[in-house]
């Protein structure tokens, strides 16, 4: 697991780092059932409040990304295909509509984006 | 919760300064940043947590004994680092460590030895020669050498470098792996608390302003900008530290006014710096 702060970014440090879990499960970067560092031991890594740390770790949770064991940890919760699919389509489609707008902006025709996509698709972007 | 520290309704006046009704506590486990301008009771506050000066009114419990009654009791079990050295300035750090032996039934020579030694201290050099940073250093070592659980440090950055502010945090961050202790950090450097205090008690004035999470500080309050025209009277009222230049203004509000703003003022997030400055703006203007 590796996560990098940014700490003049507008994101928040909570929402940096769960972003960067999130990814990481979803990639395989983090396996299956891998422990994740205690919520203190993170907080001492990162040098950041232990109640930040708490709130990544309680948000993961409730999204199914991880799991946490009594008197155990945190571990990374199976793989869910369900989960990871609706993830990368809900990314998929943020992408798309960014890409349309930036594309009307331009003056483009809807056909002349859809021609632009195909282009990237074949790799010749 | 288990409050490791807490302070109820605590007055205590002097000739020209007084501390009016603090009341914050802080639940084990965690760090708390003690912030706000030079003067405005930080160091008082700790005093009277310590037992070095009287209060007039009010209860202070630490570990749930009373500052003043169990105040021997407190003593043993708390690590205190001060802005300036607390010990002899002639002596040397073998010579301190004798004295501490004596005081401290808890004193622990191996962490003692191991922390000063990752801390490069020298130990036949009189502590009066040290730089500030080695003070400090010394200070935290002996702190964590009598299996405190409290830490209370008082401006300890206040004149050290940033490598040696960000040793400090390191050790702090490492304090806390054990769930049980605490740390009150009184600071004017409000970055050192910025990330890793996880409670923010901000005086002004001998008053506590703000006790609570820092996060729920930093959603609290918004610093707004926008031109003269879109100074309202609700604006002038609810803002803090209300600032009006040539061209525009800012000010310091809370989030609770955001809906009732003009449409034309923008906001952003504010730090715990630039709160500490608005709320001294503040007190200039009354």
């Amino acid at each position: 697991m590796r996560i990098i702060l940014k700490n003049k970014s507008d994101v928040p440090i909570y929402e940096q780092i769960e972003e960067q879990i999130r990814e990481q499960i979803l990639t395989g970067i983090i396996a299956e059932d891998e422990q994740l560092p205690s919520i203190r031991q993170l907080a001492r890594d990162l040098k950041i409040s232990v109640i930040t740390t708490t709130r990544v770790y309680n948000d993961l949770s409730e999204e199914g990304f991880i799991i946490s064991a009594a008197g155990k940890g945190y571990f990374a919760a199976p793989r869910n295909n369900e989960l990871l699919r609706e993830r990368m389509l809900c990314e998929m489609e943020e992408g798309l509509e960014k890409a349309v707008t930036s594309g009307r902006n331009a003056g483009l025709t809807d056909d002349g984006i859809v021609e632009a996509l195909k282009k990237i698709m074949k790799g010749e972007g | 919760m288990d409050n490791i520290l807490e302070l109820q309704g605590v007055c205590k006046s002097y000739k020209d300064f007084a501390l009016k009704n603090v009341s914050f506590s802080l639940p084990r486990g965690y760090i708390m940043g003690f912030i706000g301008q030079n003067g405005s009771g930080k160091t008082t506050t700790v005093r009277s947590i310590l037992n070095m000066a009287d209060i007039d009114s009010g209860t202070i419990s630490v570990f749930g004994l009373d500052s003043v009654s169990d105040s021997r009791a407190i003593k043993e079990r708390t690590g205190v680092v001060f802005d300036s050295l607390c010990f002899a300035e002639h002596l040397n750090i073998k010579e301190i460590e004798s004295q501490l032996k004596g005081f401290y039934k808890g004193w622990d020579s191996e962490e003692f030895s191991r922390r000063v030694g990752s801390f490069g201290l020298p130990l036949k050099k009189k502590v009066g020669s040290f730089s500030k940073g080695m003070k400090m250093k010394l200070m935290a070592a002996a702190a964590l050498s009598h299996k405190a659980e409290l830490l209370i440090l008082d401006e300890p950055t206040s004149g050290l470098d940033p490598v040696a502010r960000d040793e400090l945090l390191d050790i702090l961050s490492e304090y806390i792996q054990d769930e049980n202790r605490g740390v009150l950090f009184s600071t004017h450097i409000t970055a050192d608390v910025e990330r890793i205090a996880d409670y923010v008690t901000v005086m002004r004035n001998g008053s506590v302003w703000f006790t609570g999470t820092k996060d729920d500080l930093l959603e609290k309050y918004i610093i707004i900008k926008g031109g003269e025209e879109d100074v309202t009277d609700d604006i002038r009222k609810s803002s803090i530290g209300f600032h009006m230049y040539k061209n525009g203004f800012d000010a310091l509000v809370d989030t609770e006014h955001l809906p009732k703003l003009p449409r034309s003022v923008g906001y952003e997030k504010a730090s715990l710096d630039e709160i500490l400055i608005y709320i001294a703006k503040e007190d200039k203007h009354e």
